[in-house]
C-alpha cells in the first residue's frame, strides 16, 4: 500500500472513530439528561402532576413551630408564605437547619407527604440558595440582607 | 508617614502601567525599529513580579498585624485568630485571592521572561506582550472593581472574622496550588498566541510550550487533589467529589491540560497536530477563566460563593470573551498554514495519542454541558433544574474508562508505526488478568453491579499494563543488568508509567470507596454501642473543651473490632466560633491505608441522644495518593525534557 492511501485509511479511521465516540458521548448525555435531572420548586409552584415525579427540590423557609424530632426521623413543613409543603427526612440534620431558615429538600412525594433524602442549607448563616432568593423575592417576602 | 498598604495599593497602579507598556512593544518595534524591545519588555515583567510581590506583602502585612483600617482585613480578619489563618486569610476571600492570581501570573511571566534567552527573540518579546495583557487585564479588575486595599475611616476594633469552615490548613494549601495550576496555563496560551500571530508553529514551539504545560498539569492535579481531600475532612458530608459547579470548573482545565501535555508531546515528536495543540492550550486557559468567572460571578450555586457582585462577574465575562475571541480570530488567520502531512501508520503512538485528544475533550464537553446545562435552560425556559452526579457518573465515567482502557495500551506502540517488542504479549497477560482476577474478587467481594465490575477489571488491566510494560523493559528476571537499563531509560519514561500508575492508583481508592463503603446513621446515647461494617464504636460520652478561638462539644467513641479489640479513639466535634457566631462540624478520621474509619457528630442533647453518622471508607486515602503520584509523574517528565536550544536558525529576523 502507498504511503498516500495509507493515510488517507488512517485519517478516515481517526474520523470514523471520532464520529463513534461523538455519538456515544451524544447518547450518553441526551439519555443521562433525559433520566437524571432534578426540577426545583417552590411550594406555591407545585402542581398536581408533580406530585407523580420521580425525584424533585422543594425549597423554602422551614415554617415556624413545624420542627418535630423522633430519633433520626424528623417532620417539618417548608412554606414560602402562601403554601405549605409537609416534608419527612430521616437522617443527620445541616448545622443551620432551624426554623426560618431557607433549605432545599430532594426526593419525591408520597400523596401529599414528601419524603427528603437530603436537605441542604449553606454553611454561611447570611447565605440563602439562590433559587430561594429569587422566588421568595417574587412574592416580596424576603429582601436579601438588608431585610435582616 | 505613608502606610505600607498605601504603598501596596501604588505598586499594583505601576504594575498595571509596566504590564500596559509590556503588550504595546511589539508593534512599537515597526514604529521605531528599534532592536532592544526585548531587554525592555524583559525589565517590565520583573518590576511587575517585583511590585505585584511588594504589592502582596503589604496585604500580608495588613493582615499579619490585624490592620483594621483596611476594609479587607476588617471584614476577613479577627485580632484572636491564629497566625497561619492570619496568613492564609489574605487570600480567604475573593479581593485577597484575585492578588494572589495576579501574583502567580507576574512570577509565571518572570520566571518565561529570565529562562527564555535560548529562544528566538520575537518569539519571546510576542509571548511577554500577551502574557502582559493578561496580567494588565486581572490588574485593572483587581484596581477597579475589586481592590484589595480599600481604606476605613473610622476603624473597627475587631475585625469580623473569617468563616470557620476556611480556618484550616487546607486554605493554605489548596488555593495557591490549584492557582499555580490554573495560571501555569496563562504561559501555554500566551506562547499558542505568539506562535499564532508569527505563524509559526512547529516541533520547537511543542518543545517549548511542553514543560509550562507539564507543570501547569502537575500543578493542577495536586491543587484539585488538595481540594478534594479538603472538602473530604472538613465538609463532613463524608465524599471526596461531589460534581460541584466549582469542583468541574477545575476539573475541565484539567481535562484540556492533560489533553495539551499529550498533544504537545506529538508536535515535539512528529510535527503533528499543530493546530490542534494550539486550540487546546487556548481552550486550557479559557477554561481557567471560566472557571474563575463561575467562582467569582456567583452565577452558579455552589459551596464555594465568594460574596457576589455582577459588576465582578461582567469583568471576568469580558476578559474572557476577548481571551477567547481574539485568538479565535487568529487562528482562522494562520490555522490553514499549520497543518502538516503526516506519514503515521494506523498502529502508532501517534493515532494512540489523538485518540486520547478526542476521548479527553469529549469528557471536558460532558462536563461543561452538565455544569452549564440547568443556566441555559433557566434562561430559555424559566424551569430550575439540578444536575447531579448521577448525571455525570452516567456519562463522564464510560467516556474515561475508554480513555483508561487505552492508557494500557498507548505508551506500548511506537512513534509513526507499530508495537513494541513484547506489547501483545504484555497486553495479553493484562487482559487475562482483568477477566481472572476480576472475576474471583467480584466473587470474593460479592461485586454484582456490571459497572462495578468493569471498573475492577479496567484497574487490574491498567495497573497489569504498565507492569509488564516495566518488565519488557527493565527485565527484572535478569537482576545484574536491571541498573544499568534503569539508567538508560532516562526521565521521560518514567514519567509515563508513574503518570499513568498514579491513575490505577486513584482508580483504586475510588472504587473501593465508591463499591465497599458503609454508612450508618444514628441516634444514641453515651454507653450506646453502633455496629459499622466489621466493626463496632462504643459511645463513651460528651465533653466540653476549648480551642484557641472556638468552644466545642466533642462525642469520645471508642473504635473497636467484630471480636471488641480495641483500635483506636474517635472525637467528632461541633465547634461553635463567637467571633463569627457560627457553628462547623468537624468529622473525626481514622486514616489507614486498608480504609478510614470516618465519624461525625450531628444535632442533639442528652434527653433525645445524639445524630451521628458513621463510615467504613476502604482505599479513600488512596484516592490523594494517586493524584501525587500522577503529579509526580508530570514532574518527572518536565524534568526529563530535552533542552530548550532551538535547532533551526533563529528565524525571527524574518518576520
Amino acid at each position: 500500500m502507498s504511503v498516500a492511501a495509507s493515510a488517507k485509511r488512517r485519517r478516515l479511521m481517526i474520523i470514523l472513530s471520532a464520529a463513534v465516540m461523538l455519538g456515544l458521548a451524544v447518547w450518553l448525555v441526551t439519555s443521562a439528561l433525559r433520566d437524571n435531572i432534578v426540577l426545583f420548586f417552590t411550594p406555591s409552584e407545585l402542581t398536581a402532576e408533580h406530585q407523580s415525579a420521580k425525584r424533585l427540590r422543594i425549597g423554602g423557609l422551614v415554617a415556624p413551630d413545624s420542627v418535630q424530632i423522633s430519633g433520626l426521623t424528623a417532620q417539618f413543613s417548608i412554606t414560602d408564605e402562601q403554601e405549605i409543603v409537609s416534608v419527612s427526612y430521616e437522617g443527620a440534620l445541616p448545622d443551620l437547619f432551624r426554623e426560618g431558615q431557607g433549605i432545599i429538600a430532594e426526593g419525591r412525594f408520597d400523596g401529599d407527604q414528601f419524603i427528603a433524602d437530603t436537605v441542604l442549607a449553606k454553611h454561611d448563616e447570611n447565605y440563602m440558595p439562590r433559587e430561594i432568593a429569587e422566588s421568595l423575592k417574587e412574592q416580596g417576602v424576603w429582601q436579601g440582607d438588608t431585610a435582616r | 508617614m505613608i502606610a505600607f498598604s498605601e504603598i501596596g495599593h501604588l505598586a499594583l497602579f505601576i504594575a498595571l502601567i509596566c504590564t500596559c507598556f509590556q503588550t504595546c512593544l511589539p508593534v512599537m518595534r515597526s514604529v521605531s525599529g528599534k532592536s532592544d524591545l526585548l531587554a525592555i519588555s524583559k525589565t517590565l515583567q520583573s518590576a511587575a513580579t517585583a511590585l505585584v510581590l511588594l504589592s502582596f506583602t503589604a496585604l500580608l502585612y495588613g493582615f499579619i498585624t490585624s490592620d483594621f483600617s483596611l476594609s479587607l482585613v476588617a471584614t476577613h480578619s479577627h485580632s484572636a485568630k491564629p497566625l497561619i489563618y492570619k496568613i492564609s486569610g489574605t487570600w480567604g476571600n475573593h479581593e485577597g485571592s484575585l492578588l494572589l492570581w495576579i501574583v502567580i501570573l507576574v512570577v509565571f511571566g518572570g520566571i518565561f521572561a529570565w529562562t527564555s534567552n535560548a529562544l528566538p527573540a520575537r518569539f519571546v518579546l510576542l509571548t511577554l506582550s500577551v502574557q502582559g495583557a493578561v496580567t494588565a487585564s486581572f490588574l485593572a479588575f483587581s484596581l477597579f472593581t475589586s481592590s484589595p486595599f480599600e481604606r476605613l475611616a473610622t476603624p473597627p476594633l475587631d475585625g469580623r472574622g473569617l468563616n470557620p469552615v476556611l480556618q484550616d490548613i487546607g486554605l493554605a494549601l489548596h488555593p495557591p496550588m490549584l492557582y499555580l495550576g490554573y495560571v501555569g496555563l496563562s504561559l501555554a496560551f500566551s506562547m499558542a498566541v505568539a506562535g499564532l500571530i508569527q505563524g509559526r508553529i512547529d516541533k520547537d514551539w511543542g518543545r517549548w510550550l511542553r514543560p509550562w504545560a507539564l507543570s501547569a498539569w502537575s500543578a493542577l492535579t495536586l491543587g484539585i487533589a488538595l481540594g478534594s481531600w479538603w472538602a473530604y475532612y472538613e465538609l463532613g458530608w463524608g465524599g471526596w467529589w461531589f460534581w460541584d459547579p466549582v469542583e468541574n470548573a477545575s476539573l475541565m482545565p484539567w481535562l484540556a491540560a492533560t489533553a495539551l501535555m499529550h498533544s504537545a508531546l506529538v508536535v515535539e515528536k512528529r510535527g503533528m497536530l499543530k493546530s490542534w495543540t494550539v486550540l487546546l492550550a487556548i481552550l486550557g486557559f479559557s477554561l481557567s477563566l471560566l472557571g474563575t468567572f463561575i467562582v467569582r460571578s456567583g452565577l452558579l450555586t455552589s459551596v464555594h460563593s465568594f460574596a457576589s457582585d455582577p459588576s465582578r462577574g461582567v469583568f471576568i465575562l469580558m476578559i474572557l470573551l476577548i481571551a477567547v475571541g481574539i485568538p479565535l480570530i487568529l487562528f482562522a488567520w494562520r490555522g490553514p498554514q499549520l497543518s502538516s502531512p503526516s506519514d503515521s501508520a494506523l498502529i502508532s503512538r501517534d493515532t494512540a495519542l489523538i485518540v486520547n485528544n478526542i476521548i479527553l475533550v469529549m469528557a471536558t464537553a460532558v462536563v461543561l454541558l452538565g455544569t452549564f446545562y440547568p443556566l441555559g435552560l433557566e434562561l430559555v425556559s424559566g424551569a430550575r433544574i439540578t444536575v447531579g452526579p448521577p448525571y455525570f457518573d452516567a456519562t463522564f465515567n464510560p467516556i474515561m474508562a475508554i480513555g483508561l482502557f487505552g492508557m494500557a495500551v498507548a505508551p506500548m506502540l511506537m512513534w509513526r508505526q507499530g508495537w513494541l517488542r513484547h506489547a501483545r504479549a504484555g497486553l495479553l497477560f493484562s487482559a487475562a488478568a482483568a477477566l481472572v482476577l476480576g472475576a474471583i474478587m467480584s466473587f470474593v467481594f460479592e461485586i454484582f453491579s456490571a459497572a462495578a465490575w468493569a471498573g475492577v477489571a479496567l484497574l487490574i488491566w491498567l495497573g497489569m499494563g504498565i507492569l509488564s510494560d516495566m518488565q519488557s523493559r527493565i527485565k527484572f528476571h535478569q537482576p545484574a543488568q536491571i541498573a544499568s537499563r534503569i539508567r538508560q531509560l532516562g526521565m521521560p519514561v518514567w514519567g509515563i508509567w508513574l503518570g499513568h500508575f498514579g491513575m490505577a492508583v486513584f482508580l483504586l481508592g475510588a472504587l473501593g470507596d465508591g463499591i465497599g463503603k458503609t454508612e450508618v446513621t444514628v441516634r444514641a446515647q453515651p454507653g450506646d454501642v453502633i455496629e459499622v461494617g466489621q466493626k463496632r464504636y462504643r459511645f463513651i460520652e460528651m465533653q466540653q473543651n476549648k480551642g484557641p478561638n472556638y468552644i466545642t462539644e466533642t462525642a469520645l467513641l471508642a473504635v473497636e473490632t467484630g471480636s471488641g479489640e480495641q483500635l483506636g479513639y474517635l472525637t467528632p466535634e461541633k465547634r461553635f466560633y463567637p467571633a463569627e457566631r457560627q457553628t462547623t462540624t468537624e468529622a473525626a478520621i481514622r486514616p489507614r491505608l486498608s480504609g478510614d474509619d470516618y465519624a461525625v457528630l450531628g444535632d442533639g442533647d442528652d434527653v433525645k441522644g445524639y445524630s451521628l453518622r458513621l463510615y467504613h471508607k476502604p482505599f479513600v486515602s488512596w484516592i490523594w495518593g494517586g493524584a501525587v503520584i500522577m503529579a509526580f509523574g508530570g514532574i518527572l517528565a518536565f524534568i526529563g525534557r530535552r533542552p530548550l536550544k532551538t535547532q533551526h536558525a533563529d528565524l525571527s529576523g524574518l518576520l
